[in-house]
């Protein structure tokens, strides 16, 4: 963490500009050296993926056509369950530990604090979620471009997963106990365009209709929730320390 | 430099207190004590900017400010009743982090002389973990001292401090007053001020 030099408050104050991009440092270096020291706890996530994705098979006849059919909207959902397992902690140990509160006062904008604590989620989650699907998707015969299609699909939707999921996970932060179960509740039904869209984008090549549309609603999507859920996830943070 | 007219506070719809003011100069200290539940806390979360009140204004050097006010969360040093250190982490690590955190710049040779200070400086390489409640507590005084923010608001500091800790929170907030700083403690412990720059506040009396 020494190797990023932090800009004074002084220039932490200015437009923004500065102070948030070295807030978002600050964030995604601590989340990332802290996800680092409990790596079993990543690898757990991710088996938990591979496991999911890897029982479906197992329970239907294995018939190629049928597999290829399903194939991506299993990865899909498990990618979806993975990205929920690991965010009641997004905001949760911080709160309990009172490093929340040092967040919410700290002179870099929280918004920026929050958009780099979910940054680092979706690298400790989403990206491996989505560098594993070609590994996964063999199971599944799926042919070579619909597994690029799956991985692209990924790449632009599990970052909207961790965005949508750090409001809920901020807005679940006062509840004691039930917040895992009530966070799903509240998130799983926002992730639902997503998942029409990434299974969406494989199926239609797979008619050949290419995946442009499906892939550009996608990317549509992450800039909305780029710009929309920092905001949104303070403000909840806010209302949670109140 | 910091100042308080007619604040109100309010948990839940339990009114706590009502009509609280004062007003601190530079290299003055405001001492808070009161029973349990009388809203000590409430009332230093208003002045770190964690909270609004329900009535009345803070002015912080003359200017009203409002809670997450860019002004007080560049000026003001806030230790509630949380460490907001990580366990995963060593000593110097969590300094480094929370000194970052606030936007001041991060020396080596800095932090580890804050670190010696309130003898941790042997123990700067174990995870937050294994330290006692104390040594955790010495660990927020070390970012205090490296933070030098013009205004400390510290709930109930000396809490799991032995002699030597109260001692050292003692110096911290001497030297901070000598400073120009101003203070708001909620604590029981007299800490050795000096009663002419001491403005007490009792709740709930």
């Amino acid at each position: 963490m020494a190797a990023t030099a932090p800009p004074g408050v002084e220039a932490a104050f200015g437009a923004g500009g500065d102070g948030a991009l070295a807030g978002l440092r600050w964030a995604v270096a601590r989340d990332l050296r802290l996800a680092m020291r409990s790596r079993a706890e990543l690898g757990v996530q991710l088996l938990f993926y591979v496991i999911v994705v890897a029982l479906f098979p197992l329970s239907m006849t294995p018939e190629r056509n049928l597999l290829a059919t399903m194939g991506p909207g299993v990865l899909w959902v498990a990618a979806l369950l993975a990205s929920l397992l690991s965010l009641p902690r997004l905001f949760a140990t911080d709160h309990a530990d009172g490093t929340l509160e040092q967040i919410a006062l700290s002179p870099y904008p929280l918004e920026a604090l929050i958009a780099g604590k979910v940054l680092a989620h979706w690298l400790t989650t989403g990206l491996p979620v989505a560098l594993l699907a070609p590994l996964l998707a063999l199971q599944y015969y799926l042919d070579g471009e619909s597994v690029g299609v799956l991985v692209a699909g990924l790449l632009l939707g599990t970052p909207i997963l961790s965005l949508l999921g750090a409001v809920g996970a901020a807005l679940t932060l006062g509840l004691r106990g039930g917040g895992g179960s009530l966070l799903a509740l509240l998130i799983l039904p926002l992730y639902v365009p997503v998942l029409i869209f990434g299974a969406g984008a494989v199926d239609s090549v797979r008619a050949g209709l290419g995946a442009t549309a499906n892939l550009s609603l996608l990317g549509a999507g992450l800039a909305l929730a780029l710009v929309g859920t920092p905001f949104a996830a303070a403000a909840a943070v806010r209302i949670a320390l109140d | 430099m910091l100042e308080a007219h007619d604040l109100a506070g309010r948990r839940g719809h339990a009114d706590l207190f009502a009509g609280v003011g004062f007003r601190l100069a530079a290299g003055e200290a405001l001492v808070v004590t009161g029973p349990n539940g009388t809203g000590k806390t409430t009332l230093l979360r208003m002045l770190a900017g964690l909270s609004a009140p329900a009535a009345g204004e803070i002015r912080l050097n003359g200017n009203k400010v409002a809670p997450y006010s860019q002004e007080l969360r560049s000026s003001v040093a806030y230790a509630g009743h949380l460490p907001a250190l990580k366990d995963e982490l060593t000593a110097e690590e969590n300094l480094s982090s929370l000194v970052q955190l606030a936007g001041a710049p991060v020396a080596v040779p800095e932090l580890r002389a804050a670190l010696d200070a309130v003898a941790l400086g042997r123990r700067r390489n174990l995870p937050a973990r294994v330290l006692s409640a104390g040594q955790r507590r010495r660990i927020g005084l070390a970012r205090l001292a490296v933070l030098r923010r013009p205004v400390l608001v510290l709930d109930e500091p000396a809490t799991a401090l032995d002699a030597a800790g109260i001692d050292l929170l003692a110096k911290l907030v001497h030297e901070h007053l000598d400073r120009g700083g101003v203070a708001v403690l909620a604590t029981h412990q007299s800490l050795g001020l000096e009663p002419e720059r001491v403005r007490s506040l009792v709740l709930g009396g």
